[in-house]
């Protein structure tokens, strides 16, 4: 664990809106079937939050649960205690057909902040920030890559994408907030 | 000569002047121009020469139709070549040139094309080309290929930058003329989100120019009004310099907007391509003029009328002192009222129309200018510009009635409404009799994924004309109550007329341009008719007739007419080219956006990456990760550093970075019953805690990938793929999950990137592994083909005993984050051990080495996992697995397919890559026979010799055969099928 360090060891750029690598998070992948109160309880005691609905982000506590598909969450937990909470979560869930595994190491985590932060966005992602929900979380894409996005906060947006291509989404956003290239 | 008037010019700001050069003139301008006014206000009639026959070419319109004027802008890496100069902005500093002409504009050699006109008619190239056969490489494409293209390519890098972005809308507007507007006001009050596109800098359109009032108010403050309130508006955008190029299924719309085209330098990105996606499109895009065909009608100075006013009104110039008029509708009347009002003078307005009524005829003889009624013009004098006309009766042959001295010749055959966007996505036009023109019939609109219209045309893009029939059409798109009213005169009918005089013989007829920029006549359609062309597709492209680079703007509807006429048919009948997108050209630039450079495509990078870089690796691309190919030292070759990687692995210690790996969990009670359809082996029975190598088909059963499986608990297994692979093999789980097995228990999760994942390789591994402390990794604890989980020096690992190199080897996966760490603490603690990196190449020639097969070398999509010897992988007990069918049909069950051996060089060299075995005799097609192929083939420094591998026909039961290998410059290698495992047979080094 000292020696964990994140994609971009936290780099950061100021263009018209401050984009920053966010450094180590802990981040669970829990596949099952949504409806079952078992996943409820094991979610709340992961997280203390309910199980989202359809793209939606709760949070409590500094802990999240981002829904991904169907059957799919994401529980954002301090990276410390992931690989702990996702080995409570397989006999939580014991007699239940789900999957519980620490991804925190396959993601790379970015936020936008700033008054103009969703421009960035909206130059990279097919996404209409204009009606995107304060509690949505939108699975999309930067550019070629994957990446999930949500409003984090009054003038933030937070970014996930895959570790391995952490360079290339940061250099996306870095070249979508150069000063000069505001949206109007 | 044509200049600026002292005053006037509504677009451009005379306080600010700026300097612009044409072909290394410099001309004062003022800010506001654009390139065509620039120079028109310069006395710069002549801009360029025309493709074919090299013809003095001067402006025609005012925007975005005009087919002549283009140039080559700015210089080095910011050279644009192809710019319209009609919707280019002029800036301080700009420089232009113009293009298609050699030694110069005013003196150009290819204008003797010109005088051999005759000889090069329509269908020209198709004619001449044909023959001698063998001409056409060394004699006519060179030609062809020196005389292509009109403007030059750029050479340098671009320095600019470009973006895209995404919007959405219930409604775009697409013009912002009085259409546009009155729509886009009407929808916005409505409450809908409304997003409204203007091509040019400045909204209004012609309304402005024609300088009618609306609702009491001068057309131009109505406008102002109309913009300042949707701007106001939170749920509108109105976004001038952008022009719509094309609409795509579903509502979605591309524009490109242009940012800072006109103030190049100044840090903002040059261009940026918004991609919409809206509800619904209401096309307010007005309507193109059309020519007329008279003999001359290309000489520079000849414009089309509302052209000619509109620079006059919205720049101030003067195309000449004296410009003739002839129409045949009552709107170029209004160009002859805007050059009285700038103090210029109209010898006469030559209408084809027998008889001429209607108010502004009116207006304009009232104050003094003869209307010729019925009356056309035979032939334009002049040559590099206008100097007259010759006035004939339209009804007859061309004989001239009268000569008329001008330096300008306004014309105007009507206006054909803009229904590229409408048409673009499938909407249907009608011709209406009537109006005579193509407009949008609204009974068949494009459809939107509803199968409802997505587009509505308003005003003059849907054959509104007058200004009050505007207004009523596109307030009623969303608008109550009623449309604003227009103090305009009535307009009578106007007149089709597709030659002038109606009567001209060939001698005319091959004068009258329809395509000034292509060189296509009315004699060349006529022509391509009489040769039996009869679709307008067909003679389009035989006469290249609206194929330059506007596309046909203003040729098209003539074209159409004067085809239809030599075919005895009516014009619908004939119908339309095909509408295709983008509606002016768009700049690479634009569409590649921010995809250049670093950000050209994604870079996947291990958490190991920085440290390959910073010691000495060549990379080689795997997919879209880079891997280290080999790890060179100071003055070392790549050969060299490969052939001491390998020795030293199997004589010390090697790292291999493996993270890229596949690696994909694959959880739940059908697990088992999951993997064992995927895999040809079995999977379900495996035990807890141990490894077994598999083969994945696809259902023609043609191996797919490889990789080791490993059984992680009582429900869940781990499987690895090959890097290329993870993605792919994951979606395949995912869709035989999703689409095929829907209701079988079983999650999967894609990890490949949660693991840094390293092997360590070599006698020496374990060694290294004691040193690091905390787990047992003994023979006896940990043996071949089984796994453990602990703390690996501080680490938490998951440590795999497999080995794809034949030694003693252990793979290692570490968490991501502490990947570098991992690897740096295993170089150090390996330094007493001999340890060394090593890449992909050492890898490649240690697997075969041992005979090992790799995914993409040894297979290709036709190889089945019985063509590599391997049906000890198959079971033979599974009732079925992906790919089983497959390898029951007759081809791939066939005893003679070419399959898996070893070759070794007679003289110990290497063997080509991918080099044919030969058999005797040739086939059908005089080839000669082969019977096999190499699949893989290294230089071996274990051995200190060539060894491959490959497929041969009947290849294991012929060992000790030798076969011929055909390589370059005659050569041929001979090798010796031989066993595949060419190192350690019996594996004991493996399972030491």
């Amino acid at each position: 664990m000292p020696n964990a360090v994140s994609a971009l060891n936290g780099k950061a750029f100021s263009g018209f809106a401050q984009i920053t690598e966010a450094g180590l998070q802990g981040m669970i992948t829990l596949r099952g079937d949504l409806a079952s109160p078992v996943i409820a309880e094991a979610v709340r005691a992961a997280t203390g939050t309910p199980v989202p609905g359809p793209r939606q982000v709760v949070s409590a506590g500094g802990k999240s649960a981002l829904w991904m598909s169907p059957d799919e969450l994401l529980l954002l937990v301090p990276y410390a205690d992931a690989a702990g909470i996702a080995a409570q979560l397989t006999p939580a869930l014991s007699g239940e057909h789900a999957l519980a595994v620490n991804v925190s190491d396959a993601r790379a985590m970015f936020r936008i902040q700033g008054a103009k932060a969703a421009q960035v966005l909206q130059k990279l992602a097919p996404v209409d920030f204009d009606t995107l929900g304060a509690d949505e979380v939108r699975r999309s894409r930067l550019a070629q890559v994957a990446a999930a996005m949500w409003k984090s906060g009054p003038d933030e947006f937070t970014v996930i994408g895959f570790r391995s291509v952490a360079g290339y989404i940061m250099g996306l956003l870095e070249n979508a907030a150069l000063p000069g290239s505001e949206i109007a | 000569m044509s200049t600026r008037l002292a005053r006037g010019g509504r677009l451009i700001d005379r306080s600010k002047p700026i300097t612009i050069s044409f072909n290394g003139r410099r001309m004062p301008a003022f800010l506001g121009d654009t390139l065509a006014s620039a120079v028109l206000a310069n006395d710069q009639m002549m801009v360029g020469r025309s493709f074919k026959y090299h013809r003095p070419r001067g402006i025609m319109a005012s925007g975005a139709e005009e087919p002549n004027a283009l140039v080559g802008l700015g210089a080095g890496p910011r050279f644009e070549p192809n710019q319209r100069m009609t919707t280019t902005e002029a800036f301080d500093g700009a420089e232009t040139a113009s293009q298609n002409h050699w030694p110069s504009l005013e003196f150009d050699i290819g204008a003797i094309n010109n005088k051999f006109s005759r000889f090069l008619p329509g269908g020209f190239y198709y004619k001449t080309f044909m023959w001698p056969r063998s001409f056409w490489k060394n004699v006519y494409e060179p030609f062809i290929r020196q005389s292509a293209g009109l403007g030059k390519v750029p050479t340098d890098r671009d320095a600019d930058r470009y973006e895209q972005a995404y919007a959405y809308a219930d409604v775009v507007v697409v013009g912002a003329g009085i259409a546009g507007l009155t729509a886009a006001l009407g929808a916005a009050r409505s409450g809908k989100r409304v997003i409204v596109l203007e091509m040019t800098p400045a909204c209004g359109g012609r309304a402005v120019v024609d300088g009618f009032a609306i609702d009491g108010q001068p057309a131009e403050g109505w406008v102002a009004a109309a913009v300042d309130t949707l701007r106001g508006m939170d749920n509108v955008t109105l976004m001038t310099r952008t022009m719509a190029t094309g609409l795509y299924d579903h509502g979605y719309l591309m524009a490109a907007q242009r940012i800072a085209d006109h103030t190049p330098g100044d840090g903002r990105p040059k261009q940026r391509l918004w991609r919409i996606r809206t509800a619904e499109v209401i096309t307010a895009t007005g309507a193109i003029e059309r020519p007329l065909s008279f003999a001359g009608n290309d000489i520079p100075g000849v414009m089309l009328a509302a052209a000619v006013r509109d620079y006059a009104v919205n720049y101030g110039i003067s195309i000449g002192d004296r410009t003739v008029i002839v129409t045949n509708n009552d709107d170029a009347y209004r160009t002859a009222l805007a050059l009285l009002d700038a103090g210029l003078t109209v010898p006469a307005v030559i209408d084809a129309r027998p008889t001429v009524t209607g108010a502004l005829p009116q207006a304009v003889r009232d104050r003094g200018v003869r209307v010729l009624e019925g009356r056309g013009i035979a032939k334009v004098h002049g040559g590099k510009r206008v100097t007259g006309v010759e006035v004939c009766v339209q009804a007859g042959e061309g004989a001239m009635i009268e000569e008329l001295g001008c330096d300008c010749v306004a014309m105007s055959g009507g206006w054909s409404p803009v229904v590229h966007l409408w048409s673009h996505c499938g909407g249907k036009l009608l011709w209406d009799e009537a109006r005579a023109m193509f407009r949008p019939d609204a009974n068949r609109p494009p459809l939107g994924a509803d199968g409802r219209g997505m587009v509505r045309a308003v005003g003059a893009a849907n054959g509104m004309l007058t200004p009050d029939e505007v207004l009523t059409d596109a307030h009623a798109a969303f608008g109550d109550g009623t449309a604003p009213q227009t103090n305009a005169p009535d307009e009578a009918r106007m007149e089709p007329v597709w030659i002038m005089p109606q009567g001209a013989g060939p001698k005319l007829r091959a004068k009258m341009w329809l395509d000034p920029q292509n060189d296509v006549k009315v004699s060349d359609v006529q022509l391509a008719a009489r040769e039996g062309y009869e679709s307008v597709e067909h003679t389009k492209r035989y006469t290249t007739l609206g194929m330059a680079t506007d596309q046909g703007k203003i040729s098209n509807i003539n074209g159409l007419a004067v085809l239809s006429d030599a075919l005895h048919q009516q014009i619908p009948a004939t119908g339309t080219t095909t509408f295709r997108p983008p509606y002016t050209p768009l700049t690479l630039g634009t569409i590649a956006a921010e995809a250049r450079g670093e950000i050209f495509q994604p870079l996947r990078r291990t958490p190991i990456h920085e440290w390959h870089e910073a010691h000495g690796v060549e990379w080689e691309p795997v997919g879209l990760w880079r891997r280290p190919f080999c790890y060179k030292r100071a003055g070392e070759t790549t050969h060299a550093a490969v052939n001491r990687e390998v020795r030293n692995t199997r004589t010390n210690l090697g790292l291999l970075d493996a993270s890229t790996l596949g690696k994909i969990l694959v959880k739940g009670p059908d697990a088992g019953k999951f993997l064992d359809m995927l895999y040809t082996g079995v999977m379900s029975t495996l035990p807890v805690g141990k490894c077994r190598y598999g083969l994945m088909c696809n259902e023609q059963g043609f191996l797919s990938d490889d990789g080791v499986v490993v059984r992680l608990s009582e429900d869940s297994w781990l499987c690895h793929t090959t890097s290329g692979g993870a993605d792919r093999i994951h979606g395949w789980m995912e869709d035989w999950l999703q689409c095929e097995w829907w209701d079988w228990k079983v999650y999967t999760a894609n990890l490949t990137e949660q693991f840094a994942q390293i092997a360590v390789v070599g006698p020496n591994a374990r060694k290294v592994l004691e040193k690091l402390g905390g787990m047992d990794v003994s023979k006896a604890t940990l043996p071949f083909m089984t796994f453990a989980e602990g703390q690996l020096g501080g680490f938490n690992a998951r440590v795999f005993r497999i080995s794809f190199s034949g030694e003693l080897s252990y793979e290692i996966a570490v968490p991501a984050s502490e990947g570098r760490a991992f690897w740096e603490k295993l170089i150090e603690a390996g330094q007493e051990f001999g340890v060394m990196p090593y890449g992909t190449e050492c890898l490649h020639i240690l697997r075969a080495e041992k005979g090992f097969i790799m995914i993409g070398d040894e297979t290709d999509g036709t190889v089945i996992p019985q063509d590599l010897n391997m049906a000890w992988a198959i079971s033979k007990k599974k009732p079925d697995y992906l790919g089983k069918r497959g390898q029951e049909r007759s081809f791939l069950a066939s005893p003679d397919r070419w399959k898996l051996v070893g070759l070794e060089t007679l003289d110990g060299s290497v063997l080509p890559e991918g080099a044919y075995a030969v058999a005797p005799g040739v086939n059908a097609n005089g080839q000669r026979n082969v019977q096999g192929r190499v699949t893989s083939t290294y230089f071996s420094p274990t051995l200190n010799r060539g060894i491959a591998m490959g497929l041969v026909k009947h290849g294991p039961d012929r060992m000790g055969e030798v076969l011929d290998f055909p390589g370059d410059g005659g050569k041929v290698h001979q090798a010796r099928i031989v066993d595949q495992v060419f190192y350690d047979k019996e594996g004991a080094k493996n399972d030491a």
